[in-house]
């Protein structure tokens, strides 16, 4: 179809599967993060939030290389993991947590920056009418974020579908299993006349970046409208 | 009976009250910046007083003495904004719902039914906040109010952001919740027009202490 071996087809559905997988997984600690970032202050703040900013600005191969080491076969989480049947390295799931990873600083910021949009009169308000801490949030706060929210996950999607570095340090370029999008690219720009198998993929990936910005446009619109109250 | 001992300092700024208000509408009477809304919101639990005591028919609120502070949450103190604060993104009739919701309150129609009655709501029920006039807006939030079945309820300026038309319209409900029901309120207002019509006790605030109490005749 389209040109397109069944190889490439595959890096295609693996690309969509690790970065929808790396986006639902690292949503809920996102949502959590910047909660505590953007409502918070705590001992250790600044430290945590530099943490969390590190994959944005450390080169990509420099993370595949710690998550290596640290969630690798032997690694200093790997190790123990296996033991209870997780398995991150040269496995696509370890293709989705390097790209959760990369994307977390982005999905972190576009919350935390609609959370502290919310006007904190209304979560007062509920607190008036019995709602605890926990009900507040889950009732008014997150609600009212949820454009934020919903541009969060895209932007971590996006940039999920797009990872290169990270992933091919920390899983390499294995077809079928960590070869996603981006790295099958990669491979047929290394091959002789591949490049022009390489613009269809291109193409492909083009399409599904342009696809989920609108369907993002459209659902914070969508929420927003929600959330202004008409 | 709420009893009211607080003292907070804001700035330069220093909030010192003592009053006790028994039923009715007491009134917290003053110029803008004399502390009237800090007082309330301590009441309500959403600013803790530097010292001090605040209690419902002799049960602690806040006493620092005591190290009492119940959170806002379980106070049962309903509150009508100046800004109405209806929730956005919920409907109305989920607006009115939902301090029943947050206090575990089980539905009660006849009491429902009252308060829509008698606050003219019931044609507003599917709208959201956004669709309603800034009359609307404050009867569905007294509304909202009410239905929590609170023990107290406080009025932050409920009209101070209506235009002189409005007031009028809205004016009538709070006097038929006055006389249709024993729940006490605090009313927080700088119109000595409006405070005439509904309190039956008047605080008189200036630079955040009670300068004198007594009845409306005060104004």
């Amino acid at each position: 179809m389209l040109g397109l071996s069944a190889q490439e087809w595959t890096a295609v559905a693996l690309s969509l599967r690790v970065a929808t997988v790396a986006t639902a997984v690292s949503l809920p600690f996102g949502i959590a993060l910047a909660w505590l970032l953007a409502r918070k202050d705590f001992y250790g703040k600044t430290l945590l939030n530099a943490v969390i900013y590190l994959p944005l600005v450390l080169p990509p191969v420099v993370t595949g290389y710690l998550l290596l080491i640290a969630f690798g076969r032997r690694g200093i989480f790997g190790e123990a993991l296996a033991n209870i049947g997780i398995v991150f390295s040269f496995r696509w799931t370890g293709a989705a947590l390097a790209c959760g990873i990369m994307a977390f600083p982005l999905l972190v910021g576009a919350i935390r920056l609609s959370i502290e949009a919310v006007d904190r009169r209304f979560e007062d308000a509920a607190a008036t009418l019995g709602a605890n801490k926990a009900w507040t949030v889950a009732t008014v706060t997150l609600p009212l974020a949820l454009p934020g929210i919903i541009a969060g996950a895209v932007l971590a999607f996006a940039r999920a579908l797009g990872e290169f570095g990270a992933t091919i340090t920390f899983v390499s370029n294995i077809p079928g299993e960590t070869q996603t999008i981006s790295a099958a690219i990669y491979t047929l720009t290394q091959v002789p006349g591949g490049d022009a198998q390489a613009l269809k993929l291109v193409v492909i990936a083009v399409a599904i970046s342009l696809v989920a910005l609108i369907a993002s446009e459209w659902l914070g619109r969508r929420a927003g409208a929600r959330v202004h109250g008409v | 009976m709420l009893t009211v001992e607080v003292d907070k300092k804001l700035g330069d700024f220093t909030v010192s009250a003592r009053f006790e208000s028994a039923s009715g509408v007491t009134a917290l009477f003053g110029p803008s910046g004399s502390g009237k809304t800090s007082i309330i919101n301590m009441i309500a639990g959403l600013m803790t007083p530097d010292r001090g005591r605040i209690a419902i028919d002799g049960e602690p609120l806040f006493d620092s003495a005591a190290g009492v502070a119940v959170p806002a949450h379980r106070r049962r103190i309903a509150c009508v904004f100046q800004d109405g604060r209806l929730f956005p993104h919920l409907s109305v009739a989920h607006n009115l719902d939902y301090g029943r919701w947050m206090s575990g309150l089980p539905r009660d129609e006849a009491q429902f039914k009252h308060v829509i009655e008698l606050l003219d709501i019931a044609p507003l029920l599917k709208r959201r906040p956004g669709a309603l006039s800034g009359g609307e807006h404050q009867r569905v939030a007294l509304g909202r109010a009410l239905l929590m079945k609170p023990r107290l309820l406080l009025l932050d300026e409920p009209l101070a952001s209506l235009d002189a038309a409005r007031k009028r319209e809205i004016l009538p409900y709070f006097m038929r919740l006055r006389d249709d029901t024993k729940l006490p309120m605090v009313y927080v207002s700088h119109d000595a027009a409006e405070v005439k019509m509904l309190a039956n006790r008047v605080v008189m605030l200036d630079e955040g202490s009670v300068a004198i109490t007594g009845g409306v005749e005060l104004l």
